[in-house]
């Protein structure tokens, strides 16, 4: 299976165009200033000085403004971000994730983009950190089982990268599948685990392609650690937490709309569309209070959970004329 | 060591409470401490009432006596636990809010057959002095029964909130089913 994650045999100055070429050539030197000074003089490119969680990057502040790039609230500390996590790949405790989500190899790593696109391909770790402009969004993060953060990632528009894959008229659906390798995640070893391996997720176009939805290779600063989904994952804001697949190895553009995992393993409880909606309870929990983390016994900061986690203004005209009670 | 005995489960017993409290003030209970609280208090209560209801098998099984002088105290921590468990549900999960409180019960079968758990331990927790016992008589042993279903309830509690792996309630639900097996088994024996 490793197999599979090869790294490029043609030098990557080959097949980038320049102005990214020296882009990345900023990333490495950052990179590599930061992460050993031994690094520096490599030549096999970004990966070398790749270090998940720990590696600086650049990028611009999140913009401040109506598009929802950026909100004041409180920051949940880094530390309690990177130790209370779901990443049922590595188990389902809180904690597992940061337990054994190092055993995880995310370099060298590629993704796949396929489907309806003119141009299907695969894109490699360094170019993946390389080759687009990154920028900073600190979002709310809202997970289904009623607990949200606020956390500033680091990334780039999933648009931007579906536009150089040239979706073709067909296209309606993105579909995304996380790395399934079993020797290295223990949580796909359980014989008691109901959720079918590799875990899907799925988009429509519109909403794929909205300003928002942010494919993160960092948060706070630095490189994703490998329990918040390193190299790269998906975050779309204004969906619970499980729509923001961790540690992408393939995007699917499709005609119909995809299957997702937790869909296949409870429709009634996790639909499609999986918006943030305190009127739609899920059957087991309520959906219109969440525990912004951290939290303590003294003050659980319990708050009202918003319609589409706070994104309304951006993304409702999304979901124009549509009954959310039934496409939940 | 006869005398011992007690005090020493007594102690015992009172850890993870102990434990709890402790990380409440020094802030060791992780980002979610509301969390924390619930789910292990919630199976402590489970694992107090496995140990209480291994308590007559092991004296039978075994032949020792000293099970059962520890069988009312295995009990009551269990209930002990199951109070604390959803005095934590109402502080930090619906606020103290009644409505809230209602709406949780009504609407969460999880919730509900929680609550029924709960509901039923209570009357065994009142009647568990010794005075009590001597004033219902036979009457105690039949009421005190109810610890079985007591005890389905809260398996089907636990294994109502399972996301997508069903281990941990299948472990508790196969020593759960033992226990009950057991009795089952005795008490066809015995009548034949
Ligand atoms: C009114 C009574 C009860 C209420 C409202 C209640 C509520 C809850 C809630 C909300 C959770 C899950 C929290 C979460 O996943 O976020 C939970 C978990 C649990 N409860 Fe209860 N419960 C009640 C009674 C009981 C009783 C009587 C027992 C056992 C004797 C029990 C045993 C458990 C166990 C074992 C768990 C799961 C812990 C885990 O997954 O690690 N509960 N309860």
């Amino acid at each position: 299976m490793p197999g599979r994650f090869k790294v490029p045999g043609i030098p990557s100055s080959e097949i980038t165009p320049e102005s990214v070429y020296l882009r990345r050539r900023q990333f490495i030197q950052a990179a590599g200033a930061i992460a050993a000074p031994g690094v520096l003089g490599l030549s096999a490119g970004a990966s070398a000085a790749y270090v998940p969680g720990e590696t600086a990057l650049e990028y611009a502040p999140a913009a401040k403004g109506p598009l929802g790039y950026y909100t004041d609230e409180a920051l949940t500390p880094r530390r309690d971000a990177a130790s209370y996590n779901n990443f049922y790949e590595f188990g389902t405790g809180k904690t597992d994730p940061a337990a054994y989500a190092h055993e995880m190899t995310v370099d060298p790593w590629s993704i796949e983009v396929d489907g309806e696109v003119a141009k299907p391909g695969k894109l490699h770790l360094e170019d993946i950190l390389s080759r687009y402009p990154l920028e900073e969004r600190i979002y709310r993060l809202r997970c289904v089982e009623a607990w949200s953060m606020v956390i500033p990632w680091v990334g780039f528009p999933l648009s931007a990268l579906l536009a150089e894959f040239q979706p073709t008229s067909k296209a309606r659906y993105v579909a995304f599948r996380t790395l399934y390798r079993k020797g290295e995640m223990r949580g796909t070893r359980s014989f008691t685990s109901s959720l079918d391996w590799p875990y899907r997720e799925g988009l429509r176009l519109d909403e794929a392609m909205h300003p928002l939805t942010l494919l993160a290779v960092g948060n706070y600063g630095k490189t994703l650690p490998n329990q918040h989904g390193a190299p790269l994952r998906l975050v779309v804001p204004w969906k619970y937490g499980y729509k923001s697949i961790k540690s992408i190895v393939r995007i699917t553009l499709t005609e119909k709309q995809p299957a997702t995992s937790w869909n296949m393993s409870q429709p009634r409880e996790y639909g499609f569309y999986s918006n943030v909606n305190p009127n739609v309870d899920h059957p087991r929990w309520s959906q219109k209070h969440e525990r912004r983390l951290p939290g303590s016994l003294f003050k659980p900061n319990r708050i009202e959970t918003l319609m589409f986690n706070g994104y309304e203004e951006q993304v409702a005209s999304l979901y124009a004329g549509m009954d959310l009670k039934k496409h939940y | 060591m006869n005398k011992l005995l007690k005090p020493a489960v007594f102690a015992a017993s009172l850890m993870p409470f102990a434990w709890l409290l402790y990380g409440a003030f020094a802030g060791g209970l992780g980002p979610d401490p509301a969390k924390t609280v619930i789910l292990q208090t919630g199976e402590w209560a489970l694992r107090f009432l496995l140990l209480t209801l291994a308590v007559s098998p092991l004296r039978r099984i075994s032949g020792w006596y000293w099970p059962m002088r520890l069988r009312r105290m295995l009990g009551l921590f269990a209930f002990f636990y199951a109070c604390v468990h959803l005095a934590s549900f109402c502080q930090f999960y619906t606020g103290w809010d009644a409505g809230r409180l209602l709406e949780e019960l009504a609407e969460r079968p999880y919730i509900t057959v929680g609550a029924l758990a709960w509901v039923l331990l209570l009357p065994l927790a009142i009647t568990s002095t010794h005075a009590m016992q001597r004033r219902l008589g036979r009457n105690w042993r039949r009421l005190h029964r109810l610890v079985y279903p007591a005890l389905l309830l809260a398996c089907v509690h636990l294994a109502w909130q399972v996301r997508s792996d069903y281990g941990e309630a299948l472990v508790y639900g196969v020593f759960a089913a033992l226990l009950l097996g057991y009795r089952w088994f005795a008490g066809r024996r015995s009548r034949q």
